[in-house]
């Protein structure tokens, strides 16, 4: 990868090669669909280029803002980077430092995810900005995404504020051929400059700072070289009183539909580059010279918001566009067409065909230990949080999914909640959480529950990774982003020093023994001395290659007991048992399976057993199911 | 899905060509159907509008009804699949691909076919130069065997019994 040449990137690759491009010596992150690429590839670019910077994968998103922040502090530039909820996270700081401003440039990278498609929410992240009074960019592709950063750090450096770059997934996850710049390490001291009433300010020279932050964004406002920009000038001359105003993919979507529909010509094309604060003489023109005005952004209205007189306005507050859900260019075309008087597109009508819906990989450990939960404690309640693991919910094993490490306090609420009603002793409570999900924000919960007299049986799944989001480590794996040695933190230690005292480390492939602890904690959870009971569910993921070549192998095959009654499909629900309806039985997808053999315990007709060296004939049907 | 997303874009450099290509990740990975889009030619967007595809690549027979309307009128379609009902291309690249050992290059023995029949926007060397890009060593080898295989199959030949 030479400068000067062109690149097919990830658009989160054109992100970090942008960070290195432009003199980044800190990169800290927290994995989240879809921004987790951004950090591993500058570890990878870093790598290949001898790049002294120094990255993380910080145990969560609010850690992340503060180390990264604290380097900007010394005049270095500094970036971290989140998906959209984990901004959530890391607000605390974020609303701080508006105000507090920074010194060397600070880029807040935070992607969003319409749709959503993999969150719980679809939040705006720019929205976020407005909230935090610094500037934000969005950008319409991954070229745009990786020209926007030395413009961001450069206006971070002038003004002194934290600035955000808003890519979304149709940015973060697209590929595109990029031109690469040159490597640019910036001679620059590390410093740190005493300035109390800036860095430590109190309530009263907040106030101070407010003043200032205040002024900063009116003159971002002004700032022409990233105001928006007329995409069809030729347009302009015409006696066109409407228009349209985009930014983001959504300006994307929108600037190819009209070139299809040959509206360019005369229909006028804003992109907004930097949404807030938006350019108010931009505001006023468009305001005076149009008569009407389609706003087509995502996921929230906050160029729209910007933008007074509202009679001239139609976008997401009028109804004009969708206010929930992602602008694809189906909902664009459409919204754009009633916009301008046009008939609707006629779209042949999507079938709906059965979709695969995901479902944990063959031989997850995850799978054992969901499936020993509802064997142990079928009529529980199940709070759950965010990683593989929730997918749980296919076992019936999962209630609650609200935000990271949730789990904890939640199942803590529901003890209380029917502890202090007449019936005394509620239904059983086993929560399961993931080990980064743990470390990033269940550690706090878990002393308050214990210190708050809660009593559940938590069930930690450690597979010793952040495996939903690329087998991330975490700080039980024992090292750091780019690989080097760190401290293992040892999960048990750490539960103990929460105050748990019934505390077991058990590997959930041993079905009847995991069922049987399961029980046991459920025990001592109601003793009148009970309290929170922790089992460790120690099993690496076998998505890891050692790990899954270390583990025994044992092969197993489905004999003629097998009636078809499904309980393996259904309730265990392996990916490798396929359902042959035609001959009422269940057969092994030899390419799915793994040989884990967890499945021996599950069948009540004892179909299923250890392979003999003689192989059976009859196992795989005509119809051959393809691998995922 | 996305190892051709790759290959396809890399070719697309490598002929001179700028390109545009999306993917599906994070939850839908897990066993949930994977879409991706590649767009090569001057376009702005990472999408593919409903009804304006050239070619659609099928490497689950299942999906071909869930994601048939993206295909523009006289649009291709090529399928991964032992059936051939006459409606559109086929070849059983998965059964092509276990037969050699390599099931996971079931996707590269499409692209072959795919390329054998002209249903793409570059030359055979496009590809074939983009594949050491991309992967090296032994995977590099099955790789190009499993392009190769999807090359020379004849419509009408059948893989030896699995």
């Amino acid at each position: 990868m030479k400068a000067g040449e062109l690149e097919i990137l990830l658009g989160n690759e054109a992100i970090a090669r942008g960070l290195l491009e432009n003199g980044c010596t800190m990169a800290t992150s927290y994995p989240g669909t879809p921004a987790s690429e951004i950090l591993s590839s500058v570890v990878e670019m870093a790598r290949e280029n001898g790049y002294r910077i120094h990255t993380e994968w910080s145990i969560n998103e609010k850690v992340a803002f503060e180390v990264a922040l604290a380097n900007s502090y010394l005049g270095l530039r500094s970036a971290v980077s989140m998906k959209q909820v984990g901004l959530n996270v890391a607000a605390d700081p974020l609303m701080s430092s508006a105000y507090t401003g920074v010194l060397g440039g600070f880029l807040v990278i935070s992607a969003d995810d319409p749709g959503p498609y993999s969150s719980q929410t679809e939040q705006d992240s720019r929205f976020l900005a407005m909230f935090a009074k610094i500037p934000v960019f969005d950008p319409a592709s991954p070229r745009q995404a990786k020209e926007m950063i030395g413009t961001a750090f450069e206006l971070s450096e002038k003004y002194q504020l934290p600035v955000m770059l808003r890519p979304t997934t149709r940015v973060c996850h697209a590929r595109q051929d990029v031109p690469l710049g040159s490597i640019l390490e910036l001679e620059r001291t590390p410093r740190f400059q005493r300035d109390p009433g800036r860095w430590a300010a109190t309530p009263g020279f907040r106030y101070q700072l407010h003043l200032q932050l205040n002024e900063k964004l009116k003159q971002i406002g002004r700032e022409i070289n990233i105001g928006p920009r007329l995409i069809n000038p030729k347009a302009r001359a015409g006696s066109a009183t409407q228009c349209v105003v985009a930014s983001g993919v959504a300006l994307a979507h929108v600037y190819e539909i009209m070139e299809e529909l040959e509206l360019l010509e005369r229909i006028p094309l804003f992109q907004v580059l930097v949404p807030y604060p938006l350019n108010p003489e931009f505001a006023g023109e468009l305001l005076q010279d149009f008569d009407q005005i389609l706003v087509v952004e995502e996921t929230y209205p906050v160029i729209e918001l910007q933008l007074r007189h509202q009679d001239k306005i139609a976008g997401r507050l009028t109804g004009a566009v969708p206010n929930a859900g992602e602008l694809d260019p189906l909902t664009i075309e459409q919204s754009l067409r009633r916009f301008l008087g046009l008939a609707p597109a006629s779209i042949p009508e999507p079938k709906e065909a059965k979709e695969r819906p995901p479902t944990l990989c063959a031989g997850c450990s995850h799978r054992a230990a969901f499936y020993a939960i509802k064997k142990a404690m079928p009529k529980a309640i199940y709070p759950s949080d965010i990683g593989c693991y929730t997918l749980g919910l296919n076992l019936g094993a999962v209630d609650t999914c609200l935000c990271m490490g949730a789990c904890i306090s939640q199942a803590a609420g529901f003890y209380h909640g029917f502890a202090r009603s007449e019936l005394q002793m509620g239904p059983p409570i086993v929560v399961t959480i993931g080990d980064s999900t743990f470390f990033h924000a269940g550690i706090p919960a878990l002393i308050n529950a214990v210190q708050q007299g809660a009593r559940f049986i938590l069930v930690i799944l450690d597979n010793s990774t952040t495996a939903m989001t690329g087998f991330q480590p975490t700080p039980g794996s024992g090292k750091t982003a780019d690989g080097s040695p760190a401290t293992m933190f040892d999960l048990f230690e750490i539960v103990k020093a929460c105050g748990v005292t019934f505390i077991h480390e058990a590997d959930p492939y041993q079905l009847p023994e995991f069922i049987a602890l399961i029980k046991e904690a459920a025990i001592y959870c109601r003793k009148p001395d009970g309290s929170v009971a922790v089992i460790i569910a120690k099993h690496a993921c076998i998505m890891d290659k050692e790990a899954l070549a270390a583990q025994p192998r044992i092969k197993v095959e489905i004999g003629e007991e097998c009636n078809g009654c499904r309980i393996c499909v259904d309730q265990f629900e392996c990916p490798a048992l396929i359902y042959d309806a035609e001959g009422n039985r269940v057969y092994i997808d030899r390419l799915l399976c793994i040989d884990c053999g967890v499945c021996l315990e599950v069948c009540p007709s004892e179909a299923i057993k250890k392979a003999n060296k003689r192989q059976t004939t009859k196992t795989v049907p005509k119809v051959h199911k393809a691998k995922k | 899905m996305l190892f051709l997303v790759r290959i396809l874009s890399e070719a697309a450099l490598i002929a001179g060509l700028p390109v545009l290509s999306s993917e599906t990740h994070g939850m839908a990975q897990r066993g949930g159907t994977v879409i991706s889009h590649v767009k090569i030619g001057p376009f702005h967007s990472p999408l593919i509008r409903i009804g304006t595809a050239d070619l659609l690549l099928v490497l689950h027979p299942e999906n071909l009804e869930l994601h048939r309307h993206f295909l523009r009128p006289g649009g291709q379609i090529l399928v991964n699949t032992k059936e051939n009902n006459g409606a559109y291309h086929t070849i059983d690249a998965t059964g092509l691909a276990t037969e050699i050992g390599a099931p996971v290059t079931a996707n590269l023995v499409l692209l072959g076919y795919a390329l054998a029949k002209g249903l793409l926007f570059c030359r055979e060397e496009h590809i074939r130069r983009s594949l050491p890009r991309l992967s090296n060593g032994s995977r590099l080898a099955v790789n190009l065997k499993s392009l190769e295989l999807g090359l020379n199959w004849k419509a009408g030949d059948k893989p030896t019994s699995r």
